[in-house]
């Protein structure tokens, strides 16, 4: 415990030092270099941490008479681990990316305070520091997003990223006071106790749209596609792929642990809310041609998948259903962990597109990969992580959402045996989804022929990137092989929230993972990973012996390909159409009119797409018209005269006395 | 003894209930300033009575004050303000004095239910005195309301803060019950200075109301 809040100290006090240093030259591959050093202790530390006994202390800071009280556990300490190992990489990226940051005076002093206060959430155990560092996260990161405030988007993703920042933590904070009652403390230690049915539900609503507003829950999830993708690179791969999972740790942390024995239609309402997260999430991602939003939205997306974990999980806890709930959690725990990694390659090799061409529109990229190879191949492997592909890390975590998902024929209720199979199939649905997601962002932005002369000559990103990415690509590959030992790592956390775990994976033979029975179901990853690599390989020289150096002729209309512009190729809304054929109307409301010329007339033909936001539209839209037109209203009581004023205050008064006359 | 003091203590806090109603119904700005005169003598003297029963000498402070600096001082500077603005022909109040007497009625009658019903367990002494201290500040606060011009909504504010002091003193063992008073009859003094020096009848909306609306219609 004693590293971990030398650590967080030392990334303050970096993050002091910051302005001071950042005239120099040298100064952002120093902050970075620290950063990436504190990261990687405190990533050690925590990962060793996990399974070891729990441990407390209170430091005499915050309020007087509570304290700053802290709690160490395994569940602390699996998330202490994601959060560090994604700063680390992020630092080290940040050492090459860093070079391109314009004004690197307004990012070097948030970034160690946005990963100060990551850490800090994780620590805390009671209510009043808990906020206090949830806040400062969310202040830094705000500082990060709105760094490059020139441009009007990005101001205006800071401030809905700032409201949204504060109604959830408005959320949190009213889950707690209801926590700790009355009378109650604030110490995550005094909470413990079994609450009411009704006030337990409230606070679950509460903490689903505080935490759930963090995380990117639909309909909360507006400001991720904005704010996320804002940030400089290696910030974005930290929000999205870090803090929203602190958000699903805040959530564990009070539904899980604080809230006491949950309700079978828990489950019922996280299951729903997850399902069309992830459905949304994925159908949106395809929308989008905007690199970084498209990954923003695929966080939506993972978000989704690990609440379908969680919600099953508590639906198997209310039934004492203990194996099942710890293969579930377990699942969810895998896939915070997957998505962290995989979501910050991606968003790396993004940020290395960006950095070479100056875009983020896939519609005017293409053709990287003769220009940038190894980005390419890094941003391959992490699109078939998300992907969910075998052998890599995204397929373990949702084969073992699924599996979970198979077991709840077992739940005695209905409500719960219906909404888990619709999960499941949004599951389904959503990874086949990401899948078609990424054929079409890697295809437009890597395969085919450059669109615009920028494309056409960038160049591969520096070395410091692509080690990070390379880092990165290869823990992918390590979880997807040899996930018994990240089930078995993960386990104690488990044993902490739902009182459960997994059978131990680490000593059966090849690496298989078991999670239920050998005769129900079973993975090797690495057999998988060793049958694709030889296939592969047979298929590339079968390929290569046999038809690359024949002699070919090509005739010399090739439907046009070969010649004339890049125009004339497939491009991301092209690829996308399909999909926003079949499920545009629906979700999306959208319409296709193609505009043909009168015969005759030479002037183009347009095609024009029409799509809706619908909960931006439904919600949040009517909710900021309601609040200008209020606040025009209440506008006229700037000018009132001091008599008036007084008026107020007097029936104000009168009221309040008439209140405590008639009810007390 | 204690019977008695607590008669006398009621008749005095009673006395000044009564005096803030006279205050509601002056129409001259002479006999307003006269009536609230009238208003800190009496306070002057409820506060050196409860100061002999409580056995206080610091509260005779309290009432000195209030003699000297409410009763005398501040009555004679607002006379002063009256002639130099010219306005001491009449009120103009906003709502009608019968209208303005009732209301000031039912304020009493909900001070008293609420005090009594709130205050059950305490000092009887206490209690009634409080009761009479929360009417004397709405009523102060209702005279606020119901005048447009700067020198009685001054003088509303007077009558409240003696209310204030009313209830402070009433209270046995209230802490910085002079320091309250002394820094009231500062901000009173400023509020008083402050008219008389920068004639600032216009925020009051005392006089010229036209301006206020000009600055209005800029504004939207």
């Amino acid at each position: 415990m004693a590293i971990s809040f030398s650590g967080i100290v030392a990334l303050l006090i970096l993050s002091l030092a910051a302005p001071a240093i950042a005239k120099w030259r040298i100064a952002s591959p120093t902050i970075y270099g620290a950063a990436l050093v504190i990261s990687a202790v405190l990533f050690v530390n925590a990962a060793l941490r996990v399974g070891s006994p729990a441990a407390d202390c209170v430091l005499p800071l915050g309020l007087p008479w509570l304290g700053a009280h802290f709690h160490f556990d395994s569940l602390a300490a699996f998330f202490l681990a994601v959060t560090n190992l994604g700063g680390a990489v992020a630092s080290l990226y940040a050492i090459g990316y860093g070079r391109h940051e314009s004004a690197p005076g307004r990012v070097l002093p948030f970034f160690p305070a946005f990963l100060a206060g990551m850490n800090l959430v994780v620590l805390t155990a009671d209510a009043f520091s808990f906020l206090l560092a949830w806040e400062f996260m969310s202040l830094s990161s705000w500082g990060l997003v709105v760094s490059h405030h020139r441009n009007s988007d990005n101001v205006r993703a800071g401030y809905i990223y700032l409201v949204m920042a504060s109604f959830g933590t408005l959320c949190l904070l009213l889950a707690f006071g209801l926590l700790a009652g009355s009378d109650g403390s604030y110490a995550f230690d005094a909470m413990h106790s079994a609450h009411d049915h009704t006030l337990a539900a409230l606070i679950l609503v509460l903490v689903l749209l505080g935490a759930g507003s963090k995380a990117g829950l639909v309909p909360l999830h507006v400001w991720l596609p904005l704010a996320h993708p804002a940030a400089p690179s290696h910030v974005s791969a930290l929000m999205s792929g870090i803090m929203t999972k602190i958000a699903v740790y805040a959530f564990i942390r009070v539904v899980f642990d604080l809230l006491g024995p949950p309700d079978w239609w828990w489950g019922v309402l996280l299951l729903g809310i997850a399902a069309a997260t992830t459905v949304l999430g994925v159908l949106q991602a395809l929308m989008e041609h905007d690199l970084k939003r498209l990954l923003a939205y695929h966080t939506v997306e993972n978000i989704g998948i690990i609440f379908i974990g969680l919600g099953l999980a508590l639906a198997f806890r209310a039934n004492g259903m203990v194996f099942a709930a710890a293969l579930a959690f377990t699942a969810a725990l895998l896939h915070v962990l997957n998505h962290s990694v995989f979501k910050s390659l991606l968003f790396f090799g993004s940020g290395a597109v960006l950095s070479a061409t100056g875009e983020r529109d896939m519609e005017r990229l293409g053709g990287l990969i003769h220009r940038m190879p190894q980005t390419a191949f890094l941003f391959l492997v992490g699109a078939a992580a998300i992907s969910a592909l075998p052998p890599l890390n995204g397929f373990v975590s949702e084969w073992l959402t699924f599996q979970a998902v198979l077991l709840s024929p077992a739940l005695p209720q209905w409500g719960l045996r219906l909404i888990a199979p619709t999960a499941g199939a949004a599951l389904a649905l959503a990874a086949a989804l990401a899948a078609a997601c990424f054929v079409k962002a890697f295809g437009v932005t890597f395969l085919g022929r450059p669109r615009t002369e920028r494309a056409n000559t960038a160049q591969e990103t520096d070395r410091f990137s692509r080690s990070a990415m390379i880092a990165l690509a290869a823990i992918c590959l390590l979880l997807g092989i040899l996930p018994g030992l990240a089930i078995d790592w993960i386990s104690p956390a488990t044993v902490e929230m739902v009182h459960g775990q997994m059978p131990v994976q680490r000593f059966l033979p090849w690496q298989t993972i078991i999670p239920i029975a050998q005769s129900r179901s079973s993975y090797n990853g690495l057999l998988v990973f060793l049958f694709i690599a030889a296939s592969a390989c047979l298929a590339a020289a079968a390929i290569h012996r046999f038809a690359s150096h024949r002699l070919r002729r090509a005739p010399a209309w090739d439907c046009g390909t070969p010649s004339t512009t890049p125009l004339t190729q497939y491009t991301a809304s092209s690829f996308a159409q399909p999909i926003r054929r079949v499920f545009g109307s629906v979700v999306f409301r959208a319409r296709e009119c193609v505009h043909m010329p009168a015969p005759g007339n030479t002037s183009a033909a347009r095609l024009e797409v029409e799509m809706h936001d619908i909960p931006w539209e439904a919600i949040y839209a009517p909710l900021a018209y309601g609040v200008s037109f209020l606040s025009e209203r209440l506008n006229a009581l700037q000018f009132l005269s001091i008599r008036q004023y007084l008026s107020f205050v007097f029936l104000a008064l009168v009221f309040l006395l008439l209140v405590i006359a008639i009810w007390s | 003894m204690h019977s008695l003091a607590f008669d006398i203590a009621h008749l005095l806090a009673g006395g000044l209930v009564l005096v803030s109603f006279m205050m509601l119904y002056q129409d001259r700005m002479y006999a307003l300033i006269n009536v609230f005169a009238l208003h800190a003598v009496l306070l002057a003297v409820s506060v050196a009575w409860q100061a002999l029963v409580q056995d206080a000498p610091h509260l005779y402070i309290t009432a000195l004050i209030a003699l000297v600096f409410k009763a005398t001082i501040i009555p004679a500077a607002l006379r002063r303000i009256v002639e130099r603005l010219d306005i001491h022909r009449e009120i103009e109040t906003v709502v009608g004095t019968g209208l303005t007497m009732l209301a000031g009625m039912a304020l009493v009658a909900l001070s008293m239910v609420v005090m009594l019903r709130v205050t059950a367990a305490a000092d009887p002494l206490a209690r009634e005195d409080l009761a009479f201290a929360l009417s004397i500040v709405l009523l102060g606060l209702l005279m606020m309301v119901s005048r447009r011009n700067a020198v009685s909504q001054v003088i509303g504010f007077m009558s409240l803060e003696n209310g204030l002091v009313l209830a402070a003193t009433g209270a046995k063992g209230m802490p910085l019950v002079v320091e309250i008073s002394v820094a009231f009859s500062v901000l009173i003094a400023f509020i008083v200075i402050g008219i008389f020096l920068f004639r600032i009848r216009e925020r009051f909306d005392s006089v010229d109301i036209r301006a206020l609306d000009r600055v209005r219609r800029e504004r939207l």
